[in-house]
């Protein structure tokens, strides 16, 4: 496969022509903030907070979509790269309710480490508050609507990796919301297979295992990694 | 099929022509005021009159008048005249005809006089347009392929497909200059190209009749009134890209439009003017149609071939572009009714004639719906270039009343107001935007001094709030904050840094949602402030708080279920 040789912010980085700018950055130890970005499950450039800047572009570019190309020069950080995705994670905020402090996500969350590592400490847009429902119906997990932010890592990892299809979108805009089956509660779902596997990609507090609380729900992402890499280089058939 | 069969039919159906044609309006227009009542009553009377012979009521498509409909109008053919009529001519126009006035209009056959209002032909209104697209409407009889026929129809196809190489074809449409009429004014000679040089064993050709843009009715009227030169553009893009199967994507809301495509594709079919070997060459293509649930994201590209393969209608970012790689990985040509409709015309008139019409970067005319605070609303099509003065002034009339005009909304929620002093500015894709509005599909929407533009930004950014998919989240939580903060200065709660913060949040939202939904939600709020910023700032009130004070706590936004 054919090497490319571009910059990123300045350093001179070789990819597979393949490669996202974002799989390139990540190699050569540069870190693009992400949200919808899940190791192992394909790319929908949704939460667009990894836009980065291509020299003779005029339209920011997401990292986790875009092929490098030969002689590209990316920028990953400006002023007003750092504003839009203060404003991005600030938006989140007002959207739904992320009460940190009584979440079970609380110090595991990737939405909150963000907001910390963009320095966003208040939200001046005014809060939603909307009254959305929790899904306890599992016997296993549970799911906060209040939480989440359509990130769609779970339906990706529920279609994708674990082959259940059991997770999918409802509704559009802002009444968007993630459904189980034919929007039912998650407890009488013909196809989920209790594997866990969304649990693990959620990258909030939305999707939880039961029995866990304030600041319990650690998630193992590796496991993902592992059950992609193993399938695609068939690890199983020994 | 061949181009004998062709002429035969031509010939046919123009021996078969009665001294007299009635037509009368069949689109949703004037059928939403009972055309089809007078349709059914003029058929009546010209058998009560006993002139069955010599009078053929004729349902047709759009009149353009539309405000005044249901519109007849009555042509007089020499018997055994050969050519058909090919532009509106000079007989009047009956305006809202009722059933009861069936047997006064025939009466003026014989001589009789009738007390039905017409408007006069030779007014701005008709005299000012210029019709490609429109050419057919209303004198061609939409549920009949022979009548699309005898004016010249499938000729350029027979012509593309005995006549031209592909590569020939692609010439042609990118020196005619035409660009895309969905929007974003793409060259559609290039797109063309692009697809036929990107190699694959399927290929596919969509046409986008999504048409959501509020107040917008150009191509239904074009899919209502002359389906055929739809698909018969399709059918030259599909030859001249290498595709043979073909895909319609029309919203359920239009079930008129959705029948005559029904019927137009099903007698295409059985004379050979799709299917295979069509005019005995090797070219292949049919068309199916696909219908959207109407939402307005499914008329963006992406979204909607996710919806053709029956996926959820979203959006995903490009490149991959659909001309490289489309419905169902595929690459797929898709333009826009309007676009297509100007492809057998080209064909048929030739590239020179095309581009010898409008201005330099901006050829052939452009349909526009004409709606809002005017005095007749209905179609138009003018060439590219026409003032936006004589559109709504010399042709539209003004506002009604005796208003004044204050603004010219164009390319609904993705556009922007052309304020009153700005009138002056030629109609093409250039101008437009260079005032921050964009041409966009074709709806125009007149202002008079009544109305509030921050009510007017409000008004489209609640649609955008409503029609945003919800993928990305600049798109779908920044219109519920942008709208939230426009109630709140329409409602006078907010102050000059409420302001600030929108305008922030419009050049953020601007240029960071992922399709072109959002990144064109903002324009309409951006280019009320650009020409009347003074309306925002009259709403604020005073700010209290000192400077780098954040805002105190407002009330909240409404919960969004
Ligand atoms: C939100 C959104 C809605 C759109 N709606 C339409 C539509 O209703 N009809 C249409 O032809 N193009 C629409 N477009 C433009 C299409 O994406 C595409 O550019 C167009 O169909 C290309 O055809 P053209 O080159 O003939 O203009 C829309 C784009 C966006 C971003
Ligand atoms: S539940 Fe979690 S993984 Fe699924 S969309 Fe919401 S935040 Fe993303
Ligand atoms: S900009 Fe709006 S409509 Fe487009 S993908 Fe984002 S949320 Fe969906
Ligand atoms: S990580 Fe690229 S858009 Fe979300």
């Amino acid at each position: 496969m054919a090497a490319r040789t571009f910059t990123i912010d300045g350093k001179l980085v070789t990819a597979e022509e393949n490669a996202t700018v974002l799989d390139a950055a990540t190699e050569a130890g540069i870190d693009i903030p992400t949200l919808c970005h899940l190791e192992g499950v394909y790319d929908v450039g949704a939460c667009r907070l990894c836009l980065v800047e291509v020299t003779g572009i005029g339209k920011l570019l997401p990292a986790c979509t875009t092929r490098v190309a030969e002689g590209m020069e990316i920028k990953t950080d400006s002023e007003r790269l750092r504003k839009y995705r203060r404003m991005t994670i600030e938006l989140l905020f007002a959207e739904r309710n992320h009460v940190c402090a009584v979440c079970v996500a609380n110090s595991h969350c990737e939405l909150q480490a963000l907001a910390c590592r963009l320095g966003m400490d208040h939200v001046r847009y005014d809060y939603t508050f909307p009254r959305w429902s929790v899904d306890n119906t599992h016997t296993l997990f549970g799911m906060d609507h209040n939480r989440c932010i359509l990130c769609t890592r779970c339906v990706r990892v529920c279609w994708h990796i674990e082959g259940a299809g059991t997770k999918n979108v409802s509704g559009r805009g802002s009444h968007s919301h993630i459904i189980s089956d034919l929007n039912q509660s998650w407890g009488s779902s013909e196809t989920c297979t209790r594997c866990g596997k969304c649990v693990m990609g959620c990258p909030t507090g939305a999707l939880f295992a039961k029995g866990v609380t304030v600041s319990e729900m650690e998630r193992d992402r590796t496991k993902l990694e592992f059950i992609v890499t193993a399938r695609e280089k068939k690890q199983w058939i020994a | 099929m061949v181009i004998d069969d062709l002429m035969e039919i031509a010939a046919k159906e123009k021996a078969a022509r009665k001294p007299w044609v009635v037509r009368c309006c069949m689109a949703a227009g004037c059928m939403s005021s009972n055309s089809r009542g007078v349709k059914e009553a003029l058929d009546r009377a010209v058998k009560e009159a006993g002139m069955e012979s010599e009078v053929e009521v004729r349902g047709v498509g759009c009149m353009k008048l539309c405000c005044q409909g249901p519109l007849v109008q009555i042509d007089n053919e020499k018997p055994g005249a050969t050519v058909e009529v090919t532009s509106v001519d000079h007989s009047p126009l009956y305006e809202k005809v009722t059933p009861e006035d069936a047997a006064s209009l025939i009466g003026t056959l014989k001589g009789g006089k009738t007390s039905v209002e017409s408007a006069d032909p030779n007014q701005p209104f008709f005299t000012g347009q210029m019709s490609i697209v429109l050419a057919n409407s209303g004198i061609v009889d939409p549920e009949r392929i022979e009548s699309y026929i005898s004016l010249d129809g499938y000729d350029g196809l027979h012509h593309v497909l005995r006549e031209m190489t592909p590569k020939e074809v692609l010439d042609t449409m990118i020196k005619s200059g035409l660009r895309g009429r969905g929007g974003a004014g793409y060259p559609t000679g290039l797109k063309w190209a692009t697809v036929a040089k990107t190699p694959s064993a399927q290929k596919y050709v969509i046409c986008n009749a999504d048409e959501g843009d509020p107040g917008a009715f150009m191509d239904r009227s074009v899919l209502e009134s002359d389906p055929h030169s739809v698909l018969e553009g399709m059918a030259i893009g599909a030859y001249a890209v290498g595709a043979n199967q073909g895909f319609i994507y029309v919203r359920a809301e239009y079930p008129l439009a959705i029948s005559r495509l029904h019927t137009a594709i099903k007698q295409a079919k059985q004379l050979g003017l799709l299917g295979s070997g069509i005019f005995e060459s090797p070219f292949n293509f049919n068309i199916d149609l696909r219908i959207g649930a109407g939402a307005f994201v499914c008329g963006e590209e992406t979204a909607l071939m996710a919806s053709v393969e029956g996926k959820r209608g979203t959006p995903r970012p490009r490149p991959p572009f659909p001309a490289e790689s489309g419905l169902y990985n595929s690459p797929t040509l898709i333009n826009n009714v309007e676009t297509f409709a100007n492809v057998a015309p080209i064909i048929r008139k030739g590239a020179e004639w095309f581009a010898s019409i409008g201005t330099e970067k901006s050829k052939g005319t452009k349909v526009f719906a004409l709606a809002g605070k005017i005095t007749n609303t209905g179609l138009i099509e003018v060439p590219m270039g026409t003032p936006l003065r004589r559109i709504v002034e010399e042709m539209g009339g003004g506002a009604p009343d005796g208003g004044t005009i204050k603004a010219v909304q164009t390319g609904g929620p993705s556009g922007g107001c052309i304020p009153a002093h700005a009138l002056d500015t030629p109609v093409d894709y250039e101008s437009l935007s260079k005032l921050g509005s964009i041409m966009g599909s074709g709806g125009m929407i007149v202002m008079d001094e009544g109305t509030r533009m921050v009510d007017v930004a409000r008004f489209f950014m609640e649609f955008c709030m409503d029609e945003s998919c919800g993928k990305c989240i600049p798109c779908r939580a920044g219109t519920v904050q942008m709208h939230h903060m426009l109630t709140k200065i329409l409602a006078g709660k907010a102050t000059i840094r409420d302001l600030e913060q929108l305008e922030e949040l419009c050049d953020m939202v601007r240029n960071t949602s992922l399709c072109g939904l959002g990144q064109t939600a903002p324009n309409p709020v951006m280019s009320t402030l650009r020409f009347f910023r003074q309306e925002y700032l009259d709403l604020l009130q005073e700010d209290t708080l000192g400077p780098g004070a954040t805002n105190p706590p407002q009330k909240t936004v409404p919960a969004a279920n």
